[in-house]
């Protein structure tokens, strides 16, 4: 890495990579324990999409697996919401429609832009607008399902807004209409929430009672466990291969 | 919740434009929306298809395998139903 512009692009290739790379290994803890076969596979999918973009932007930042198995807790970029656990179906369910909601809107803004991730973004865009689909569907039939599915999504909605906050921050090396983003972030989560009968939650997104800081390297106390497990088999065996 | 108490779908692909609909598989879904989304994620990962039907298992009516003579064997010789008695012309080579 050379030069500012280098190293700026650096440096939002790692926050964005890590929130794909870390979102993409809590669905796949899916694997084996999904409510039906089906959504399994449809989460399988979308792990593996997160994937695939995780991959290209660590490797624009140096080599992939050193950056995913050898680095500590504290050198992740990703934001906090992402690293949230699974919890119940309708905990994955509400991250997934807050994250994605922001994906997409974010790769929207990068992929009209003419900057480094112009590229990736109009490719995973495309992607990413499944996920978005795939979460709201969900959240429609649990929201506005039978009581219990309705109590636990209200409850996974509330139990995740303070995260949501962060996504907003801005992010070193990325050129972005920050409010826009969070507007009609907004607008969309609000919309569908509405359509499934939820309430928005009322907490705060930002300030002193907010989550945030993972762009910073700071991380909630699952993070360390899921590292643990995500990176055991590479540091026990290095270079192993299947 | 589990997969038993949603009902079954039949999934037909069309791999391209020009080409009917083929049966895929089956699967289970809540409602004909996320029917479509499964089918999706189980039958079109490889770029098999532009297009998905989803259709109610209950509503397929099949023929029984009971029934296999009646239906089919009358059929079997008729071999005048059969375009075999045309000479195919030299040059023809995708009939």
């Amino acid at each position: 890495m050379t030069g500012t512009t280098d190293t700026r692009a650096a440096a939002a290739a790692l926050a964005l990579g890590d929130d794909a790379l870390v979102l993409s290994h809590r669905l796949g803890e899916w694997a084996g324990s999904a409510p039906v076969l089906e959504e399994e596979v449809a989460l399988a999918n979308i792990a593996l999409d997160l994937l695939g973009q995780a991959r290209v932007l660590l490797s624009l930042v140096g080599d992939e697996d050193e950056l995913a198995y050898l680095r500590e807790e504290r050198a992740f970029r990703n934001s906090q919401l992402v690293e949230q656990p699974n919890g119940d179906f309708a905990h994955t369910i509400a991250r997934q429609l807050y994250f994605s909601t922001y994906q997409r809107l974010l790769y929207g803004q990068l992929a009209s832009g003419d900057g480094p991730f112009a590229g990736l973004a109009a490719k995973a865009v495309k992607e990413v607008a499944y996920h978005q689909d795939h979460a709201e569907h969900w959240t429609l039939r649990l929201g506005d399902g039978t009581a219990e599915s309705h109590q636990r999504m209200q409850r996974a909605c509330d139990a995740l807004w303070r995260y949501t906050g962060e996504l907003f921050q801005p992010v070193d090396g990325l050129d972005l209409d920050l409010p826009g983003l969070e507007t009609a972030w907004l607008d969309s989560v609000t919309a569908v929430l509405g359509r499934a009968t939820l309430t928005v939650p009322s907490g705060p997104r930002t300030g002193a009672w907010s989550a945030g800081a993972g762009r910073q390297g700071l991380h909630t106390e699952s993070f360390g466990r899921m590292l643990a497990e995500m990176q055991h088999l590479h540091r026990s065996h290095p270079g192993a291969t299947w | 919740m589990t997969s038993d108490s949603w009902p079954l779908w039949e999934v037909f692909v069309r791999s391209r434009r020009g080409l009917s609909h083929t049966h895929a598989g089956s699967l289970h879904a809540p409602d004909a929306e996320m029917a479509l989304r499964n089918a999706r994620d189980l039958y079109t990962r490889r770029s098999e298809g532009v297009s998905i039907w989803v259709v109610p298992s209950t509503a397929i009516t099949a023929s029984s395998p009971d029934e296999k003579d009646p239906f089919f064997e009358p059929a079997a010789d008729k071999p005048y139903r059969h375009p075999t008695f045309y000479e195919i012309p030299e040059g023809v080579k995708h009939l």
